[in-house]
């Protein structure tokens, strides 16, 4: 290797390296070329493809996390690449990587970063980071061991370790293959360290990669530049990150460490639950996304720069599709948040910020999943309507993305289609009309399973039916936790009223029916603003209802169909009239929500047309002057 | 390997720029400048748009070895690429997926410079790769 690098040095400066620092240099090398080919698939397949070549080249991944390691702006290290890389066409091989590090070296120190600084003595470069190879390295044997021994020996080899660096730097100045000119007395044991990192690197070279995460928490404690550290940038650390885990050994040290150094990219209970509330209130179903858009109007709130909003956005979005997940989500909010407190962004997505982890270390709160449970436990048959409504209003949805900058303008008209839709289409939609942006309403149209037994509840009420159709607009944001508005039944309950029903039938349908008009009447109770016109609807058919109860009983009570005939028939006129005059209401309604929606549009366009006439006129006046001139 | 990669809006305006530091970028950024003609002709010959347009320039200059190759994508996009290779399909794929990554942030306002740091990446890696 030495004669090789040193041979295929080429135009760069001559290196010298000694056999420790061949070794260590070839580590760091390895490492840092090995890392992207040790990665398990996971980073871009064209980095596992730049590591295997005749010409051993590092990926620029690994090789900028470690010059970023020795915490030198990022200008100096621009200089340094293109002082030791700009020679050969923008890839790091072994000779460029070398100098690379002495510029390091150098630039730490103070000098200037040219070629001619490395010719001189330096000190060791300082890779503060954990991701330094030297300290790595360090940690590595020392977890290993795990005694106390180790720990004093660490810092002695962490001395040592700079001083042989320093040496080699020397050394490489001098020529490319001459031994150590200089052996500081620390040699021997220094030596003796490299041993003992070679072969424990040797033994653990398939390991060796998977450690910078939890290892580098080791290093850099309480530092400021902890949590970018913390936060490894490249995929492939990550997951092995997630594969040292089953390594029993460094297990304990490994969780012990990647809980203080991800401290800052992992989110707290508390963290979680605000993440949660603020995600409901852009989107009640947890289990689906916020958009782009949406998400970007609340995130703009955080007063973070575009750029560094994109940022965030581009780490968060781990499926790169435009919406957030809840998990997303969190670990986007956190990012903010942590931007805010002053901590610098990551490279990459921290391991405890990965959408899988968020979801295996948070599961859903169990309220939701209650409450789909119950609904789903009561009506099965619904589950079908319900997901081809959510199918619907996640193409809805996407299609929604595109008009964005018109959302806010047009959300009432959104919400009069969506009211228009209801007597074709599932009910949900029809209820967000609290809401302002479309997106919003489809969601929040498709969050309350609507339950199959409410329609057959109603189905035998003469009125109820009709009434709880017009209602549902009414009562959209409450409806969504309590009463989900029952499917849309074009059939009405006519010719069921106009059987002589069952009394067995008509017995179970109208117990339930008082429990939903308990039921609904709270909700109703609870957006009286929403609709006035509805209560005294709701109220003549409540007693209706009331009669109806009444009746039934009384003609449970006989068994004869004769007293049964009577009541039903002057249930079914009076029930007529109310369902005609409903429906009548329904249609207004609905015409009214279309006037209005053409109305603001109308009114937007002659907004526009005013603001052009009074451009033109002011054009003219600035032309006319010119011309009778 | 890809020398010089360019990303070129509708309006005809770049929207990223990424060359090998060498001492031809200049004549790079030349090129693929002067490319844009070739591609309005043959956008213009009235050929339905098919999805990977590759326009062969073929030998510019007699020292050089290298190809212009562009790409366009369905919303009028181009990438404009001096490789000297000839695995250009592939290449351009890849940035076409890079880029539709990109148009996915809701942040990215189409028409801005693209700072993306996942697309750099994907960049550099096309530039190395081959190298």
């Amino acid at each position: 290797m030495e004669a090789s690098a040193g041979g295929g040095c080429g135009a760069g400066p001559p290196l010298l390296l000694s056999d420790g620092e061949q070794q260590c240099y070839s580590e760091l090398f390895a490492r840092c070329a090995g890392t992207v080919s040790g990665g398990p698939g996971s980073g871009p397949p064209e980095a596992a493809r730049v590591a295997p070549g005749t010409t051993t080249t590092a990926a620029a991944g690994p090789v900028a996390d470690l010059f970023r390691a020795s915490q030198l702006p990022s200008e100096t290290l621009h200089q340094i690449t293109e002082l030791c890389g700009a020679k050969r066409a923008g890839y790091f091989g072994p000779t460029q990587f070398y100098v690379a590090l002495k510029l390091i070296a150098a630039a730490q120190s103070g000098l200037p970063v040219r070629t001619e600084s490395i010719k001189c003595e330096l000190p060791l470069p300082r890779f503060v980071m954990s991701k330094s190879d030297g300290e790595r390295r360090i940690g590595n044997p020392a977890e290993l061991l795990g005694t106390k021994v180790q720990i004093p020996y660490l810092t002695t080899e962490k001395n040592s370790f700079k001083r042989m660096d320093d040496e080699d730097k020397q050394q490489e100045t001098q020529s490319p293959t001459m031994s150590p000119l200089a052996s500081p007395p620390s040699s021997p044991p220094h030596y003796q360290r490299v041993s003992l990192s070679h072969g424990y690197s040797k033994l653990r070279s398939s390991t060796e990669q998977m450690h910078p995460a939890p290892y580098e928490a080791r290093q850099p404690l309480g530092q400021s530049e902890g949590p970018s550290s913390g936060g490894p940038g490249s995929k492939p650390l990550r997951r092995q990150a997630s594969l040292i885990r089953s390594f029993s050994v460094e297990r304990e040290l490994q969780d012990n460490s990647s809980n203080y150094l991800d401290e800052p990219w992992r989110i707290t209970e508390e963290q979680r639950e605000y993440y949660v509330n603020q995600f409901r209130s852009l989107q009640p179903d947890p289990s689906s996304f916020i958009s782009g858009s949406v998400a970007k109007n609340f995130f703009t709130k955080s007063k973070l720069s575009i750029p560094e909003l994109s940022y965030i956005w581009e780490l968060s979005d781990a499926d790169c599709d435009g919406a957030l997940t809840l998990p997303e989500f969190c670990a986007a909010f956190h990012l903010i948040v942590a931007r805010k407190n002053g901590y610098p962004l990551p490279e990459g997505l921290p391991p405890t910020l990965q959408p899988e982890y968020l979801q295996a270390a948070f599961p859903k709160p169990k309220w939701e999943c209650a409450l789909f449970d119950s609904y789903s436990e009561s009506m099965s048959a619904n589950q079908q309507p319900r997901d081809l409504n959510r199918m619907e209003k996640t193409s809805v949805k996407d299609m929604a993305d595109f008009p964005a900058p018109t959302q806010d303008v047009t959300g009432d008209d959104k919400q009069a289609t969506a009211k228009d839709c209801t007597s074709l289409k599932a009910r949900p939609r029809s209820r967000s009309y609290s809401s302002t942006s479309i997106e919003e309403a489809m969601k929040r149209g498709e969050d309350p399973p609507t339950p199959p037994p409410r329609p057959q509840k109603t189905h035998s009420r003469a009125a109820s039916l009709d009434l709880n159709k017009v209602f549902q607009p009414s009562v959209p944001a409450v409806n969504s936790g309590l009463l989900p508005p029952p499917p849309a039944l074009p059939p009405r309950p006519y010719p069921s009223q106009s059987e002589p029903v069952s009394e067995g039938d008509l017995h179970p349908q109208l117990n339930r029916a008082p429990s939903q008009a308990a039921e609904s009447s709270p909700a109703k109770k609870d957006a009286p603003h929403a609709q006035p016109p509805s209560k005294p609807i709701r109220r003549k058919f409540r007693p209706e209802n009331q009669s109806t109860e009444n009746q039934e009983p009384s003609t449970g009570g006989t068994a004869s169909a004769a007293t049964v005939k009577p009541h039903p028939t002057v249930h079914k006129q009076s029930s007529k009239q109310k369902k005609a005059i409903q429906t009548a209401i329904r249609k207004n309604k609905e015409a009214n929500a279309v006037l209005a929606r053409l109305n603001s549009e109308l009114q937007q366009q002659l907004k526009e047309v005013h603001q052009e006439r009074i451009a033109l006129e002011n054009q003219l006046e600035q032309l006319r002057p010119v011309t009778v001139l | 390997m890809a020398m010089c990669i360019v990303v070129i809006a509708k309006e005809n305006y770049p929207l990223y720029i990424r060359s090998t530091p060498t001492e031809y970028t200049l004549k790079f950024y030349y090129m693929v400048h002067t490319s844009l003609d070739v591609v309005d002709e043959i956008s213009a010959m009235g050929k339905a748009l098919v999805y990977q347009r590759e326009l062969y320039l073929g030998l510019f200059y007699p020292t050089e070895d290298y190809k212009v190759y562009g790409y366009m994508t369905s919303s009028k996009v181009k990438f404009v690429m001096v490789v000297d290779s000839s695995n250009t399909a592939l290449i351009f794929q890849k940035l076409h997926n890079s880029y539709t990554d990109v148009m996915c942030n809701p942040f990215y306002n189409p028409g801005d410079r693209i700072q993306s740091r996942a697309f750099d990446n994907t960049v550099t890696l096309m530039m190395i790769q081959v190298c």
